[in-house]
């Protein structure tokens, strides 16, 4: 163990310290690409050919000035129609933070691409026009960020030049987001007055809002706190992969036999008790193997092989976990889902439903409710949930499922359905919480 | 006072103090989550393995991936005919250092027995490399290939997903992409469709040479600093390819020597990114090590594919190329 003392001095930090993901969402014309265009402009991260395609682009479409929505909306048909068709990803860092950016496009197959965007996000961006307020969008993206648990949220308030710059505009649009706030479950909203075009309160400090104290949206992107945004309690591990050598020369690989898989919640430890689910069957962790040697502990999310200490059943789509913080084990299942295709859901159809690393067929059984985006009342029993629908579902799974509720664990609560036949990704789940929990005090818990 | 080390590096300075991934390692654990996907839920997956810097990594994420385990799927080349002979060499060795099976499908064989055909005067290969990879798709029926491809890159590969699906055809349908949420990649196919899978797709060209350093992985020596003589063509400074010396033989070079037109210069250069020498701009740098390459990296100010002569066609070369099954 290193000590405090004798610890090397640090080496000279030139990598950023971590990465910040997040997502832009807003409506048509919201300026969510400028805005992108605008922190990676000012934040010096685009380069010579890049602002020279630029240039050549607005020579042909831009009347001479430069489109920063050009960098992002990279297929040529967003170019021709000036749309953003699907999500894009940017990268850029500063000597703080590394940042990916999923640029999400506000109009047809909306909640699709901002469900694919954000869910992987720290944080979520919300563009408003100053002008416009509040609109039907702007609750929308809210309520999906709320729903996806994206633990940060940034309303930025665009385009303040086009109404002078108005301490009162911005108060009111704070005011109308805040009626609605409460009903949903965000923890950290953050409200920011800017004008992507014109680069104020994005990367520099705006001359124009002396009435606004607060960061701006960079300033704000590299201190937000994300170090607590994984789950740490309550080990989960998803096999995905069974290593087994089977070395004929080698005897220590010839018995060798790991489970490898992304630890999707919680501390792993060697020595401590796990359980193997389905099969029930408690073990001791006899060692975390890793290519850089074997560690006396892994967390979520690093990527290890656990060898346990009995040969037990376990393959890939079981999961290993912790004694404490049990999860729940059931083939009825509650969840909240974002319906993403064209043919909408129809209860009594069978789809195959893929969790953590297991794929089984399930049927919905219920349309329990769906939600109304522009009350964010939920209306019960609708006859179906189309494409961009959000509302709750009953599903029997062919197998049971070892889950967490969503809220609690993100990787170990959230599912996707993917339609027979065409293998489309037809809807993205969040799963309620369990209502009851395995229970390893039972004797066949024992191997 | 004892601290807290993270189990992965206990050397560098920033995740001693909690559970907490930097940016490498982040990136790290996503790619072998993806590379176990592929073993998990495809039947015959191929690695392709070019000998450039994206795909070294891609060899050490599937090592960390599967070992102790033999690497569960062969490697993929194909070849243009035009490449630097430094390059296959370092290829080969490094499959038999793995112990993996290479497989190289060429360019040459594909116009010999007609399943490419070059466009009339176009000398670059870049474009028939598609049949050739479609071809051996089908020949070995693998149903996934996994790719160095990243997504800062170039504009049309930002839109790509880890799991870029492909029809029967090797086509890429930008609009009609899976949605891909959360870590969970649907990898169900029907037969003759296959699967394209690009773990460094969150990677920049500073996170792969960051990552080189880490792992001390060794690159092609062309990546390094040395003195060869170029010729101007296209705005770049292109390599003279070794002399032609078997007469019995068609010149495998053929298409990429410099005409009496073009100036030639000897240059203290290297390069930036690696497609064949045809299409690989030298640039001119002093960099010999790893640390003064991550140094150039980030004084660069042009983007790695502004050396590369097969993306300059046009605004949309990339996307066109994808569309037609392009790696």
């Amino acid at each position: 163990m290193f000590t405090e003392e004798v610890m090397p001095p640090p080496t000279p930090v030139t990598v950023p310290v971590d990465i910040l993901r997040l997502n832009t969402c807003g409506s048509v014309d919201d300026g969510k690409s400028t805005l992108i265009g605008r922190l990676l402009y000012d934040s010096k991260s685009l380069m010579e050919d890049q602002i020279e395609a630029l240039e050549r682009s607005a020579d042909i479409t831009g009347g001479g000035q430069i489109n920063l929505a050009n960098l992002t909306d990279g297929l040529r048909a967003e170019r021709e129609q000036g749309i953003t068709i699907d999500v894009a990803y940017r990268y850029f860092a500063t000597p703080r933070r590394k940042f990916i950016i999923a640029d999400t496009p506000g109009h047809v197959q909306y909640t699709r691409n901002m469900v694919t965007g954000s869910s992987t996000a720290n944080l979520s961006i919300v563009l408003v026009d100053a002008r416009l307020g509040v609109i039907e969008q702007s609750r929308r993206h809210t309520a999906l960020a709320s729903l996806l648990r994206i633990p940060h949220l940034v309303v930025a308030v665009n385009k303040m030049d086009l109404v002078g710059w108005s301490e009162q505009r911005f108060l009111e649009i704070r005011a109308q987001f805040e009626e609605f706030l409460p009903r949903l479950d965000i923890k950290d909203v953050k409200f920011i007055p800017l004008s992507a075009l014109n680069g104020d309160n994005v990367v520099d400090p705006s001359p124009h809002t002396p009435w606004y104290s607060g960061p701006t949206l960079l300033g704000h992107l590299e201190t937000v706190h994300i170090a607590s945004d994984w789950n740490l309690s309550g080990f989960r591990l998803p096999v995905q992969w069974v290593n087994r050598p089977n070395n004929p020369t080698d005897h220590a690989l010839h018995d060798f036999r790991g489970f490898s898989g992304q630890i999707a919640g919680g501390i792993v430890r060697t020595g401590q008790k796990v359980i193997a689910l389905p099969a029930g069957i408690v073990s001791t962790v006899k060692q975390i193997w890793t290519y850089d040697g074997p560690v006396q502990e892994a967390f979520c999310p690093q990527s290890v092989t656990v060898v346990l200490e009995h040969d037990i059943d376990v393959s890939r789509g079981s999961m290993l976990i912790g004694t404490e913080h049990l999860p729940g084990s059931s083939s009825d299942l509650q969840a909240e889902i974002c319906w993403m295709h064209p043919r909408a859901l129809q209860a009594g159809k069978k789809y195959f439903l893929k969790h953590t690393t297991h794929t089984v067929q399930a049927v919905v059984t219920e349309i329990v409710n769906k939600l109304n985006m522009s009350t964010l009342e939920t209306e019960p029993a609708p006859a179906e949930l189309a494409m961009n629908d959000l509302g709750e579902i009953r599903l029997r799974t062919a197998r049971p499922l070892v889950f967490d509720g969503y809220a609690t664990n993100r990787l170990t609560g959230s599912f996707i359905l993917i339609e027979q036949g065409t293998n489309a990704t037809v809807a993205a789940g969040m799963l309620l919480p369990p209502r009851e929990v395995v229970k390893p005090e039972n004797g066949d818990y024992v191997i | 006072m004892v601290r807290k080390l993270a189990p992965y590096k206990d050397v560098r300075p920033f995740s001693m103090h909690s559970y907490h991934l930097d940016h490498l390692q982040h990136l790290e654990t996503e790619a072998i989550h993806i590379m176990r996907e592929v073993a998990g839920e495809f039947e015959r997956p191929a690695l392709l393995f070019s000998g450039g810097k994206d795909s070294i990594c891609l060899l050490r994420l599937a090592e960390k991936a599967f070992r102790p385990s033999d690497l569960p799927m062969p490697f993929l080349n194909v070849e243009t005919g035009h490449e630097f002979p430094e390059l296959i060499e370092f290829r080969d060795r490094r499959a038999q250092e793995l112990g993996a099976k290479l497989i190289v499908r060429t360019v040459d064989q594909a116009i010999a027995n007609g399943t490419a055909t070059p466009a009339p005067g176009e000398v670059s290969r870049n474009k028939l490399q598609i049949p050739v990879l479609l071809g051996a798709i089908e020949e070995f029926r693998f149903d996934c290939a996994i790719g160095g491809a990243r997504r800062d890159e170039e504009k049309a590969r930002a839109k790509e997903r880890f799991f870029s699906f492909r029809d029967g055809f090797g086509q890429w349908d930008p609009k009609n992409q899976r949605p891909e949420i959360w870590n969970l990649y649907n990898a169900r196919l029907n037969a003759g469709e296959n699967m394209r899978v690009f773990p460094l797709s969150n990677w920049t060209e500073m996170d792969v040479w960051e990552y080189i350093k880490q792992e001390k992985l060794e690159v092609p020596n062309i990546y390094f600093s040395h003195t060869r003589e170029c010729f101007r063509r296209g705005g770049q400074w292109l390599p003279v390819p070794p002399d032609h010396t078997d007469a019995t033989k068609p010149d495998p070079y053929a298409g990429a020597r410099p005409k009496p037109t073009e100036a030639r210069k000897t240059m203290v250069c290297r390069v930036r990114t690696i497609a064949d020498m045809i299409s690989t701009g030298m640039i001119e740098s002093p960099a010999n090590t790893v640390d003064d390459i991550i140094g150039e990296v980030a004084a660069a100010r042009v983007t790695e594919r502004g050396s590369r002569a097969d993306d300059k066609a046009s605004e949309a070369a990339m996307e066109d190329r994808k569309k037609a099954g392009y790696f």
